[in-house]
């Protein structure tokens, strides 16, 4: 590979992977923040408001460092990538910059409001801006998925004299069924992550005996939530997305699976290592016929294999595929199981007593992080060689004119600036956490100036 | 069409300039006129509601210039790769310095993140305005329409360009200054007692330099670009745009003296508009100049996209922005008025 091509695509890599760190909690929260405001309303009952607040100003933390790892996510489409902005442009420029119009401002404005105006704003409007909140973290990620979606599925765009595509079909564009499928799937991904920290901070203060009434909240509402998406997000979302891949990219389905010759009747690969040079899989152990199955609903049915194509048209990383496809299903069958036995244990009262089920809950939380990344790096490295699939390949769109040493130089500095914030971030997390949800006993001299909507003003 | 959306770019850029700029501009004097904690969480809280919803008119511009003008985008953004990821940086190092400020009350953790907030703002004042300058200079464009310019050469203006040469750099130090006349007025609005009256000596003792300079980058544009007036014959009504930068001027020193300082903020709001639309209307249409042949210039026909995305992006975009002023205006209503020190003092917020 072109070394320029190579750290091209390493920091857009490592950014992105990084930036979405952020927002999958943020959006994840977002619905749960509404439901704990509207059940304080409701219920006339300061403990949901006190565990509303608590989970705003997580909320806070991570949209502010989202915000700044997203700007440079934008501005790396002009500066890493500027061939393929310029074929492309006139396209997914305007998924990306609806965003900017309409989820940013949205966003920010209503956070603002939320965290910093509970008193001015009294009850009913707090519950709004908790509200529009949800819409424009929502509203973002299906602009920014759309955009995605487009680089997989091209659609709704024509051929321009100057060999760009341009814009043909706005709504073709914005409804384009990959993203509602992806969108789908992607957004209840989020509420797992959202879901499973909420629970696993609601156990750690069960287990170190503080905030009970709030932590039985937290695990109550992060079981509840958890088990519904983790069940959404294999069936129906899960399989939409697989079958739109067979669809509409077979020779992704074949890399995902290693599948590499064309079968009746294909096996589901649970483990093995693919071995790219003999082309098989070493030490498999296989479901008969799933894959068929799962795919066309037949027992039978054909699924084509890695051999229909040239290699040069199969994704560059095959291994590095699997893998992640492998482990963002191994871990989504994981989430359903952990959540289907707390859920259990919560219907029968035992959960608050379940010493070890609370241990389980608090320590598996880093693993919808990962499910969610590898998820993400399915989609984008089963899209290659493709940068946006059938029409640009990826080596033709980086930036021709920015050498591999300036390409370095950025890259490391992201990398010492994401360590930096890394720090930052941890501190601040574990001192919302340390803090808790319930108000400090002395307002009357508090000794730092930190975010603290609620008590005064 | 394409002149429409050149127009609306402008705005949002200049939208971008006034309002983020006011809160740059109070970084880079945040340590010259708070002198203590309590002074300086003032000046955090006055910007610290409005200052990510200000930054999200870069990105809502960036967008923006993404599909009306994907060339452009495509062309400047990698051409201009060093400055940028550095404005990146930058922006990051200032939003950690004002969110983590105020976690810890120890003085050596608020000192440190004073220091990287103020410095980061007075480098990013710097840098947009040397950014403006190379626009106005000119890049090394090659027939594609690309470039690629290292931080700096021998400083000289000519075709080996580097992103900072002497017109930059001069461009650079005018920002500064306007940015922090323009910041110093703001806080002079949302503040009281000594605060206040600090922040209006700075904007006051910088007034004289701020003509200064003007006359001095009008100079400096006009001899490395003897050409940038020809828009102004053949459109008499740009000769306004001076007028209004002078006129500006003018109205800063004598709301200044009369010690209004929301009139004064408004002057400068004034003067920047004008020094903004000035530079767009001299280069329009073209977008960015080259140094090399100027048959190779990026004019804003042959960077635009087709007819079709620029007619529905206008229907969406006017629809997006006519929401976002809804927001703008309920919460600078739900924050108006002053920032009392006490109310800094009292723990909540900054």
């Amino acid at each position: 590979m072109d070394s320029a091509l190579l750290i091209h695509r390493l920091q857009f890599a490592f950014t992105v992977t990084y930036h979405y760190l952020f927002p999958q909690l943020t959006m994840g929260l977002a619905p749960l923040i509404v439901i704990l405001k509207t059940l304080a309303i409701k219920k006339s009952d300061e403990t949901y408001n006190q565990a509303a607040r608590f989970w705003a100003r997580i909320f806070g933390i991570n949209f502010a460092i989202g915000v700044v790892t997203g700007i440079p996510m934008e501005f790396q489409f002009g500066t890493n990538w500027s061939h393929f902005s310029r074929f492309a442009g006139g396209v997914i420029g305007q998924t990306l910059a609806m965003e900017g119009v309409f989820a940013f401002f949205l966003e920010s404005t209503f956070l603002g409001l939320f965290l910093y105006g509970e008193k001015r704003l009294g009850q009913a409007l707090h519950w709004f801006a908790a509200f529009m909140v949800f819409v424009g973290s929502w509203a973002s990620g299906y602009f920014i998925v759309a955009t995605d979606a487009w680089m997989q599925n091209p659609v709704g765009h024509e051929k321009a004299a100057d060999g760009s595509v341009q814009l043909a079909s706005f709504w073709a564009l914005v409804l384009n069924p990959w993203a509602w499928v992806q969108y789908a799937h992607n957004m209840s991904g989020a509420v797992i992550t959202g879901s499973f920290v909420m629970a696993a901070v609601g156990a750690f203060y069960l287990l170190s005996n503080r905030h009970l009434e709030q932590a039985r909240i937290f695990v109550r509402l992060g079981v509840i939530a958890g088990l519904i998406v983790s069940v959404l997000q294999l069936f129906p979302t899960g399989d939409w997305a697989g079958r739109m891949v067979a669809q509409r990219q077979p020779v992704t389905l074949a890399a995902m699976e290693a599948l590499f010759d064309t079968q009746h009747g294909a096996p589901l690969v649970i483990i093995g290592q693919p071995d790219m040079a003999a082309r098989k899989i070493d030490n498999p152990i296989l479901v008969p016929k799933m894959l068929s199955f799962l795919t066309y609903r037949r027992w039978n049915a054909q699924v084509h294999g890695l051999n229909e194509v040239p290699e040069t048209d199969w994704p560059q990383n095959i291994p590095l595929l699997y893998f992640s496809y492998h482990i963002m299903v191994g871990l989504g069958t994981l989430f359903i199981a952990v959540m289907a036995i707390a859920a259990f244990l919560l219907w029968r009262g035992e959960l608050d007593r379940s010493r070890w089920m609370l241990w389980l809950l608090m320590l598996v939380f880093p693993l919808p992080y990962v499910a969610n990344t590898a998820g993400w790096m399915t989609a984008e490295l089963g899209r290659q060689p493709w940068l946006v699939y059938g029409l640009m390949r990826t080596e033709e769109g980086f930036s021709k004119m920015v050498s591999a040493g300036n390409g370095w130089f950025t890259f490391l500095g992201f990398a010492g600036m994401y360590t930096i914030l890394s720090f930052l971030f941890l501190f601040l997390i574990r001192r919302e956490i340390e803090r808790g949800p319930e108000p400090r006993p002395a307002p009357e001299q508090p000794k730092s100036g930190r975010l603290e909507p609620a008590q005064v003003s | 069409m394409a002149t429409i959306w050149f127009m609306i770019i402008a705005v949002m850029v200049a939208m971008y300039v006034l309002l983020d700029g006011f809160d740059i501009g109070a970084g880079a004097v945040h340590l010259l006129i708070a002198k203590n904690d309590i002074e300086r969480r003032t000046i955090l809280r006055a910007i610290g509601p409005v200052w990510d919803g200000n930054e999200v008119w870069l990105l809502a511009a960036g967008g923006t210039l993404y599909f009306a003008f994907p060339l452009l985008y495509a062309s400047s953004f990698s051409g201009f790769y060093l400055p940028l990821i550095m404005v990146l940086w930058l922006l990051m190092l200032r939003g950690i310095g004002i969110e983590f400020r105020s976690q810890l009350h120890d003085s050596l953790w608020t000192t440190a993140f004073d220091v990287i907030f103020s410095v980061a703002s007075v480098l990013l004042a710097i840098f947009f305005g040397a950014a403006l300058g190379n626009v106005v200079r000119g890049v090394p464009l090659n027939a594609d329409g690309y470039f690629f310019e290292p931080l700096w050469t021998d400083f000289r203006v000519g075709v080996n360009n580097g992103i900072l040469d002497w017109y930059t750099v001069l461009i650079g130090v005018v920002s500064l200054v306007t940015l922090v006349v323009h910041g110093s007025l703001y806080l002079a609005t949302k503040t009281e007692g000594e605060l206040n009256a600090r922040s209006r000596r700075v904007a006051f003792v910088l007034w004289p330099v701020q003509v200064l300079l003007t006359i001095v980058s009008l100079a400096a544009t006009l001899y490395i670009r003897p050409g940038v007036l020809a828009n102004f014959s053949t459109w008499p009504v740009g000769y306004v745009i001076p007028l209004v930068v002078a006129g500006s001027l003018v109205y800063l020193l004598i709301a200044q003296r009369q010690k209004n300082d929301r009139r004064a903020f408004l002057a400068s709001c004034g003067y920047i508009v004008g020094m903004l639309v000035g530079a767009a209307f001299a280069l329009y249409p073209k977008v960015l100049p080259a140094t090399t042949d100027p048959a190779y210039s990026l004019t804003i026909y042959n960077t635009a996209t087709g007819a079709h995305g620029m007619k529905v992006g206008f229907v969406w975009w006017t629809l997006g922005m006519i929401l976002a002023a809804c927001y703008f205006v309920f919460v600078y209503r739900m924050f108006r008025g002053k920032v009392r020190v006490e109310e800094a003092a009292s723990g909540h917020g900054y």
